[in-house]
C-alpha cells in the first residue's frame, strides 16, 4: 500500500470518530487546547500502528488510545485526581435515587449538568460520557476503560448516583439563594 | 423479582443491555412497585439531561485540517526512517553473515559460540539504548498502548505485562534488531535501573540461564514459542525476581 493511499484509508475510517475522540478528551482534561493536541497525538499514534486494514471495533480502539494518552497527560501534569475509593461492588450501589422528583420538577439547565459532570471523579466521568453522550455499549466501554463488563455496569450506576447527588446539592443551593433573596 | 434484584439490574435495563427475559421481569416489577418506578423515572430524567447535545464538546474545524496535515507529514517521515532502518538492517545482516562465515571457517561454529554472539548483541543493544537516549519508541506505562504499538511492525505480538504493583514499572517499548531479525524490546524500570526485555519467536526451547557480561546481568529463557532475554545493571537477585514475575500467569491479565 502506498503512503498516500494508507493516509487516505486511515482518514476515511478514523476521521468520522474525531468528534467522539475530541469530546472524550475534552471531558477528561477540561481544556480545549490540550484536548486538541492529545487527540492529534492519539490519532498519529493510531496511524503508526495502522497497517491499512482494521478488522475490530475501530471506534473503541481509537477511543482507547485517546483515553490512555489523556491519562498519561493527566499523570504527567499531576492532574489525575481519582476518586478516594471506588467500590465496584454492585450490591451496595442500590437504586436509592433520593429525591428523584427534584430532577423532574426543576428543569435542569445544561450549564448545571455540565458543572456537576465536571466535578465527578474521572473514573465515573469517563463511563458516563461514553455511555450517555457517545452511546457506547457496555462491551465497548469495557474495552476502552479496560474493565470487566460487570464492573462497567456498577461504575455507571455509581457514577449516576454521584452525579444525581451533585445535582441535587446544586439545585438545593440555587433554591437557597432564591429564598434568601426573597426574604 | 424483588426490589433488591431490580436495584442490581436496573442500570442494565436502562441501557438496553439486559436479555429479553430479565427485561420483562424488571418491567413487571417496576409496573407494580411505586418506589422503583420513582427511581427509574429519576434515572431516565438524568439520562435525558445528559443526552442534551449542548453538553457535547464539538471539535473546531481547524482540528480536522491540522490532523490531515499531520498525518501526511507523519506518513512521509515514517517512510524515510524505514528506508534508513532497512539499509541498516541489510548492513548489519551482511556483517553478521560475514562474522558467522569467519567463525564457521575457523571451525568453532558451535552453539556456545552463536549463543555468545547473541549475548554480546543483547548487551550491545542494551548499552546502545541507554547511550543514544533512545530507550523507547513508544513511551507508555500502559500495556494496552505498548502492545498494540507493535502491531504491524513485527510479525508476532509480544506479551506485555504490567508489573508496576511489584515495583517494576513499564516505561515503554522499542523496535530493535538482534540475531538477524527485528525484535520487540520492552523497557521496565526498577528504581534507577532500566531493564531491557528482548522478545522474539523461536522454535527452539532453551533452558533458563543467567550470565554476566561487561558488568550487566542477563537472563535468557524460552516460553510458549518465544525467546526472552532480560538484561540490566540491576543485581542478579532482583533480575531473577523480575523474570519469575514475567513467567507467572497473571490472573488480572487473563480476561
Amino acid at each position: 500500500m502506498s503512503d498516500q493511499s494508507k493516509v487516505e484509508r486511515f482518514e476515511d475510517i478514523a476521521v468520522p470518530h474525531l468528534g467522539a475522540a475530541y469530546n472524550l478528551a475534552r471531558w477528561l482534561v477540561h481544556n480545549e487546547h490540550d484536548a486538541e493536541d492529545l487527540v492529534q497525538e492519539s490519532f498519529l499514534r493510531a496511524f503508526k500502528s495502522f497497517s491499512g486494514y482494521y478488522g475490530g471495533n475501530l471506534r473503541a480502539w481509537l477511543l482507547t488510545i485517546v483515553r490512555n494518552t489523556c491519562y498519561t497527560w493527566l499523570r504527567q501534569n499531576k492532574a489525575l485526581r481519582l476518586a478516594d475509593s471506588i467500590d465496584d461492588k454492585l450490591d451496595e450501589v442500590g437504586l436509592d435515587f433520593t429525591d428523584p422528583e427534584v430532577l423532574f420538577e426543576q428543569s435542569m439547565d445544561s450549564q448545571m449538568v455540565r458543572q456537576a459532570l465536571q466535578e465527578l471523579p474521572v473514573e465515573f466521568r469517563e463511563v458516563v460520557v461514553l455511555r450517555e453522550m457517545e452511546g457506547f455499549s457496555y462491551k465497548e466501554i469495557a474495552n476502552v476503560v479496560d474493565l470487566p463488563l460487570g464492573t462497567v455496569m456498577s461504575r455507571l450506576a455509581r457514577g449516576r448516583k454521584r452525579l444525581h447527588e451533585l445535582l441535587v446539592r446544586r439545585m438545593g443551593k440555587e433554591a437557597g439563594i432564591e429564598l434568601s433573596a426573597n426574604a | 423479582m424483588s426490589c433488591q434484584q431490580t436495584h442490581e439490574l436496573i442500570h442494565g435495563y436502562l441501557d438496553g443491555e439486559l436479555d429479553l427475559v430479565k427485561s420483562i421481569e424488571i418491567e413487571k416489577h417496576i409496573a407494580g412497585c411505586p418506589a422503583c418506578t420513582r427511581s427509574y423515572e429519576g434515572m431516565k430524567g438524568l439520562q435525558s439531561a445528559l443526552s442534551d447535545s449542548a453538553l457535547r464538546f464539538e471539535p473546531p474545524a481547524s482540528l480536522e485540517r491540522r490532523l490531515r496535515t499531520a498525518l501526511r507529514h507523519e506518513s512521509k517521515s515514517e517512510a524515510s526512517p524505514m528506508m534508513f532502518r532497512w539499509r541498516w538492517i541489510l548492513a548489519a545482516s551482511s556483517l553478521v553473515v560475514a562474522v558467522l562465515l569467519i567463525v564457521a571457517v575457523a571451525g568453532i561454529f558451535s552453539r556456545p559460540a552463536s549463543e555468545d554472539l547473541l549475548a554480546q548483541e543483547v548487551v550491545s543493544s542494551h548499552v546502545r539504548s541507554l547511550m543514544a537516549d533512545h530507550l523507547t519508541d513508544v513511551p507508555s506505562s500502559d500495556r494496552h498502548t505498548v502492545k498494540p504499538w507493535f502491531d504491524g511492525k513485527l510479525d508476532f505480538s509480544p506479551t506485555v505485562k504490567d508489573l508496576s504493583q511489584q515495583g517494576f514499572s513499564l516505561n515503554g517499548g522499542r523496535l530493535d534488531y538482534i540475531g538477524n531479525r527485528p525484535v520487540a524490546a520492552l523497557v521496565y524500570q526498577r528504581r534507577q535501573h532500566s531493564i531491557n526485555l528482548f522478545v522474539w519467536p523461536s522454535s527452539e526451547a532453551i533452558s533458563q540461564k543467567a550470565s554476566e557480561r561487561q558488568g550487566y546481568n542477563m537472563i535468557r529463557w524460552s516460553n510458549g514459542g518465544m525467546t526472552y532475554w532480560a538484561v540490566s545493571d540491576l543485581n542478579l537477585a532482583e533480575l531473577q525476581q523480575f523474570v519469575q514475575l514475567l513467567q507467572e500467569p497473571n490472573q488480572s491479565q487473563l480476561r
